[in-house]
């Protein structure tokens, strides 16, 4: 069955990620109220400005809709600000954020956007073909807990984790044509149900 | 890995992060504290606001680099900045200084009045104002990763943004409506490049993000110009010659994410105090337009 995936459309370039969703095999979902993120199966935190997102998740019950989604099996995404709202800490400057998943993010890392940058890595378990990846304005990942698996690395530097059924990566997956990622998160989001039960501490 | 820098990509993608957002004209630290802290998405440092510079008079130049520096150091959002038509040296300055987005903008006087600068000779991306689809296919053709609406800024009258954004959208529509022989002719009368044409006839929408800016002054104009097409709002005098700017701009802000939703329009602009004061356009004086700025 095709999965329902929410992108959080409240800003930032949700459309790039509903497009890469759909060529991945899922179907996606603009969600801006906890309502409808209560529809979906797993639900993308696309990349924008982490302090304009968290100012209007303020008293919209979206956190809540999204711990709840987690609680039945459903899975999470965050690219970019998406992992910073993810992160367990915040540096650069602190700010706060949901804690779902057990790393540390430093905010605008590798410096202004005349410092972003686009290149390949090693494709890892994603197969023998380099995954592009893109870097805007980004965060670095500086701890990741032991329950947390590193999917991708930069020069040794996690840029895609995973712990359970929360995902996140510090670069732009949506920008590219590469569509390993997304279906990557598709497939763990219809994997619903017994694995989160299992891993559920 | 080598690591490429200044791409299309990563110019046009810096906007695409910034879609559904409000960007915010500041001209002190104090007030880009504000307008993050109100949920900008990022924010315009200026010497004057749209406003002051059109009560004022004079040339209008790029912001000085102390009050660049100071807006840069106050906030974690995008800084962008506006230079004045063609003027490339106020730009390579902004470059240099890591500002993260320059606007080549009408508002300002222009440097040059033939030649809007060669945006694919920065890192940094560039966005610019236009009036219709030839306007902004040329500025696209020049390198420019973000296109917004002239408007008519500093008025606090929505009108000539929404002129700008019907044209657009309009002209854009009618293009996915040609069959391929009629494209070149097309290209021809919008004085824009025939491989733009064909991008846009082909895929029905700009290869950029298309904002709306001038003249928008309150919630409603926001959600008006989202409804419109545009994919995110520059507010410039609209939130400081308001009565409780705070409010207005965070006002603003979810008007722009639930921009279809008239229930959060009415709660947030519920006791929001004065807007600023509004003027009439008299689009017959070209003199006092700083629409027709640029070509």
């Amino acid at each position: 069955m095709t999965p329902t995936i929410g992108v959080l459309a409240l800003q930032g370039d949700f459309a790039a990620h509903a497009t890469a969703l759909e060529a991945a095999g899922a179907r996606g979902v603009e969600c801006r109220t906890a309502a409808e993120v209560a529809r979906v199966d797993g639900l993308v935190i696309p990349g924008g400005e982490s302090t304009t997102l968290l100012r209007l998740l303020a008293g919209s019950g979206i956190e809540q809709a999204v711990r709840d989604l987690l609680g039945r099996g459903g899975a999470v995404f965050g690219t970019c600000a998406g992992a910073i709202l993810l992160a367990r800490e915040v540096a650069a400057p602190a700010q706060s954020s949901w804690g779902l998943l057990d790393i540390a993010v430093e905010r605008n890392a590798y410096g202004r956007q005349v410092e972003s940058f686009e290149g390949a890595v090693p494709g890892g378990r994603f197969g023998p073909e380099p995954l592009p990846v893109v870097f805007i304005r980004a965060p670095r990942i500086r701890r990741v807990g032991t329950d947390v698996e590193t999917l991708l690395a930069l020069e040794g530097e996690p840029i895609l984790v995973r712990q359970g059924r929360v995902l996140a990566g510090t670069f732009h997956p949506e920008l590219a044509a590469d569509r390993r990622v997304h279906r990557a998160f598709v497939e763990l989001t219809a994997r619903k149900g017994a694995a989160a039960e299992a891993r559920r501490p | 890995m080598e690591p490429k820098t200044g791409t299309l990509r990563l110019k046009t993608g810096l906007a695409e992060m910034l879609k559904g957002g409000v960007i915010m004209d500041v001209v002190s630290a104090e007030q880009a504290r504000i307008a993050e802290e109100a949920g900008a998405t990022a924010v315009m440092a200026l010497e004057r606001v749209p406003a002051d510079i059109r009560a004022h008079g004079g040339v209008a130049r790029m912001a000085g680099v102390s009050k660049i520096r100071e807006i840069q150091e106050a906030v974690s959002i995008p800084v962008m900045a506006k230079v004045r038509i063609g003027h490339f040296a106020e730009a390579q300055m902004l470059e240099t200084m890591g500002v993260d987005f320059i606007d080549e903008s009408e508002v300002l006087t222009p440097a040059d009045e033939q030649f809007h600068v060669d945006k694919f000779a920065f890192k940094v991306p560039f966005v610019c104002g236009a009036r219709d689809l030839g306007e902004a296919l040329r500025r696209i053709g020049e390198g420019a990763a973000m296109i917004r609406t002239k408007g008519e800024a500093g008025t606090g009258n929505v009108v000539e943004a929404v002129r700008h954004m019907r044209l657009l959208t309009s002209s854009i529509r009618r293009l996915t409506t040609l069959r391929a022989e009629e494209l070149m002719t097309e290209a021809k009368s919008l004085g824009a490049p025939y491989e733009l044409v064909r991008w846009v006839a082909e895929n029905g929408k700009l290869p950029v993000p298309n904002f709306a800016a001038g003249g928008i002054a309150t919630p409603a104009d926001a959600s008006l110009m989202m409804q419109l097409g545009a994919e995110g709002v520059f507010v410039g005098s609209g939130i400081y010659k308001s009565a409780d700017p705070a409010r207005r701009a965070a006002a603003v802000v979810r008007a722009t994410t639930h921009f279809r939703d008239a229930k959060v329009l009415v709660e947030v602009s519920a006791d929001l105090g004065e807007p600023m004061v509004g003027m009439e356009i008299d689009r017959k004086k070209e003199e006092t337009l700083l629409q027709t700025r640029g070509w």
